[in-house]
């Protein structure tokens, strides 16, 4: 490949991914949103529309960007001005080039090249990985320190702390997953996984190695990204805001969009250790193209089948009390007509791709089993992506926040002694599996 | 840990710390589950589309009751402005013309922006002509002159709980009670005017 090709292959997939994880915020703050509300019995955000089109509160997303870029940003007297400045990029940063690591795709071939659908291909991407996610922490620790505020100070100390003590379990829990794999690539663990649900890393040793590895990684995530019950840093009711209490307008939404963005990131890794990445359950690469076809048409039909449904209800609600109880004149009347239009685009467009499957159109063109496969990784990564998310809001607005003498002893006291027998467990089944040849 | 309220032992399981997490997951879940199949199950009223029946004891907006031959049923006997703990009813009387030995308001304000909705005045008045009982709770105006209302409004209210002070007494400036309105009427939004109503009779108890 000549070098002004690369650098434009390189160029493509870093913007393709900034954009897809910058993309999924608006997806996961909605989510967090609507799934705190309906796990609460409330209906969540709906007001912000458009038209009288409101979108179950998606639109909330931009009015809260509209409203952020024009307020005041307001520096408070006394701060380090560099570091106070630099703090909120940290995080976001961090996260959008972590996931640089995380391959979202199989290989594919442009032009008789192969390209792999992963920014960096490096040989020790699990080390960068973690390497990375480790360094968010300096921004709150430079926002708590530079804010020359006592709330934000303790919250980045208490951030510091956290992060330090949960590093250690994560990574004992990362030496577990690579003595499985033995192999520091990502795209080669996510190789290794394969096929069917059981070849994924959380059922590697029956799930006797793959659970628990999971569940630790998944609680060392947890406080990694500040999130509840682990979300100290940003105690409120002890620390008004934690670290990003003197921040406001946009440099407020950086802070907001690291955490979020981190979520994302964070899931992706997961999903890429122990939920096989981009791996479609049941087919590999080969599979895929191979049953191009077939693979489109269930696609299609599901599509349709759930878009049907959301016609339905979407005609449906007009008997709901609050749109009975709407006057003439308003204009979300219109809304489940213009929802159940929707949704029937969309079925036509299920059936579409179904008809399209059946009469086998991806392999009537060259490119076509290739296109299908790509599409389907890719799908299967984003779905398993958002649903790591969803277990974070799920969990978060489930479980009431730690004390922080807890926090610290649930890490040094219960989960690095777990990790490292975990390892151990881990090293004896790897060895036994190399013996005997099972697994 | 210390921190065990019940004194109870925890048993093992709930030790774990993960089994009681995912129990509780799976309870949130559930709730998940009902409120999205369940709209109507979910606990917030979407306010001002939907509303929720008022309790019939509810103290919202005064209202005065009228007799049968259509005057007012006070006989400005001034209890209520003495017992409103807010000093917010002002009353001015006079003979009622046809019957000397009657007396009748002239004048009779309630300033809701003093009045704390104790209900008191509703128990002192001896002829059962002040009520609370239109449901009104939304008093809100665009001049502070528009919640002090007046008695053609007070008396308005009780043919029609629907009328809203400022509209009517712009509407009717030769009903408004003398002193009422400034001289230049304050400029009214014709939409707001305009604005059709929604609000469900009151609850009436003659
Ligand atoms: S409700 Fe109470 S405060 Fe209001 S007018 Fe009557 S007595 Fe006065
Ligand atoms: S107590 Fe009744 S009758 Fe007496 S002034 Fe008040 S409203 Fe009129």
């Amino acid at each position: 490949m000549s070098p002004g090709l690369q650098v434009l292959v390189v160029a493509a997939k870093i913007v393709f991914v900034l954009g897809f994880v910058l993309g999924l915020l608006p997806v996961v703050i909605w989510m967090e949103r609507k799934g705190a509300a309906f796990l609460q019995d409330r209906p969540g955000p709906n007001r912000a529309g458009v038209l009288g089109i409101r979108a179950s509160g998606a639109l909330h997303a931009v009015a809260d960007v509209i409203k952020l870029v024009f307020k005041e940003d307001v520096v408070p007297s006394g701060v380090e001005r560099g570091w106070w400045a630099l703090a909120p990029l940290v995080g976001l940063t961090t996260a959008l080039v972590t996931f640089g690591f995380v391959p979202f795709g199989d290989e594919i071939r442009i032009a008789g090249q192969s390209v792999r659908l992963q920014v960096v291909d490096a040989e020790g991407g699990a080390l960068f990985v973690l390497a990375f996610t480790s360094l968010s922490v300096y921004g709150t620790m430079l926002a708590g320190w530079a804010s020359n505020n006592k709330f934000s100070l303790l919250g980045g100390l208490r951030a510091s702390a956290q992060t330090v003590s949960y590093e250690l379990a994560m990574g004992l829990t990362f030496v577990s997953v690579l003595l499985v794999y033995g192999t520091l690539a990502l795209d080669r663990i996510v190789e290794a996984q394969a096929g069917a649900p059981w070849h994924w890393g959380v059922a590697q040793g029956f799930g006797i190695v793959g659970v628990p590895a999971f569940v630790l990684f998944f609680v060392a995530v947890f406080a990694e990204t500040n999130r509840v019950p682990f979300d100290l840093p940003e105690g409120e009711a002890e620390l008004v805001g934690g670290f990003h209490t003197e921040y406001s307008s946009l440099r407020f939404a950086l802070f907001f969009m690291g955490e979020y963005a981190a979520l994302v990131v964070s899931s992706a890794v997961v999903t890429t250790f122990f939920f096989g990445g981009w791996q479609v359950p049941f087919l590999d690469g080969t599979a895929l193209r191979l049953h191009a076809g077939a693979v489109l048409a269930a696609v299609g039909i599901a599509v349709g089948i759930g878009a049907s449904g959301g016609a339905v209800l979407a005609l449906r609600a007009r008997r709901r009390r609050f749109y009975r109880a709407l006057l003439p004149a308003d204009p979300r009347r219109r809304e489940p007509l213009f929802w159940a239009v929707v949704w029937t685009v969309a079925a036509l467009g299920g059936l579409g791709l179904a008809v399209a499957g059946l009469v086998d159109l991806p392999a009537r063109v060259p490119w076509g089993p290739g296109a299908v496969a790509i599409m389907a990784q890719f799908g299967a990564f984003t779905v398993k992506t958002l649903f790591g998310c969803w277990c974070f809001v799920w969990v978060r607005w489930t479980l009431p926040r730690f004390r922080y003498d807890q926090i610290m002893d649930l890490g040094w006291r219960r989960l690095v002694p777990l990790a490292l027998a975990l390892v151990g467990l881990t090293a004896v089944w790897v060895v036994a599996r190399e013996t005997w040849g099972g697994g | 840990m210390p921190n065990r309220p019940t004194g109870r032992k925890r048993t093992l399981a709930e030790r774990t710390y993960l089994l009681p997490v995912l129990r509780d997951l799976a309870r949130t879940g559930a709730h998940l589950v009902r409120t999205v199949a369940r709209p109507e199950a979910r606990v917030t009223v979407e306010y001002p589309e939907v509303e929720k029946p008022m309790s019939p004891r509810f103290k919202g907006a005064h209202r005065l009751l009228l007799r049968d031959d259509g005057g007012p049923r006070c006989v400005a006997c001034m209890c209520c402005a003495m017992v409103c703990p807010a000093k917010c009813i002002t009353i001015v009387a006079r003979e009622d013309p046809e019957d000397p030995q009657e007396k009748v308001p002239v004048r009779f304000e309630i300033d809701l922006l003093r009045c704390i909705f104790c209900g008191y005045c509703v128990e002192a008045c001896p002829k059962d002509a002040i009520r609370m009982d239109t449901g009104i709770f939304e008093l809100n105006a665009f001049a502070r002159q528009d919640l002090v209302h007046g008695m053609a409004y007070l008396t308005n209210l009780a043919k029609d709980a629907r009328a809203e002070a400022a509209v009517f007494h712009r509407q009717h400036p030769e009903a408004a009670p003398p002193g009422f309105l400034p001289d230049e009427p304050l400029p009214v939004d014709p939409e707001i005017l305009a604005r059709p109503r929604r609000r469900v009779p009151p609850v009436t108890r003659e």
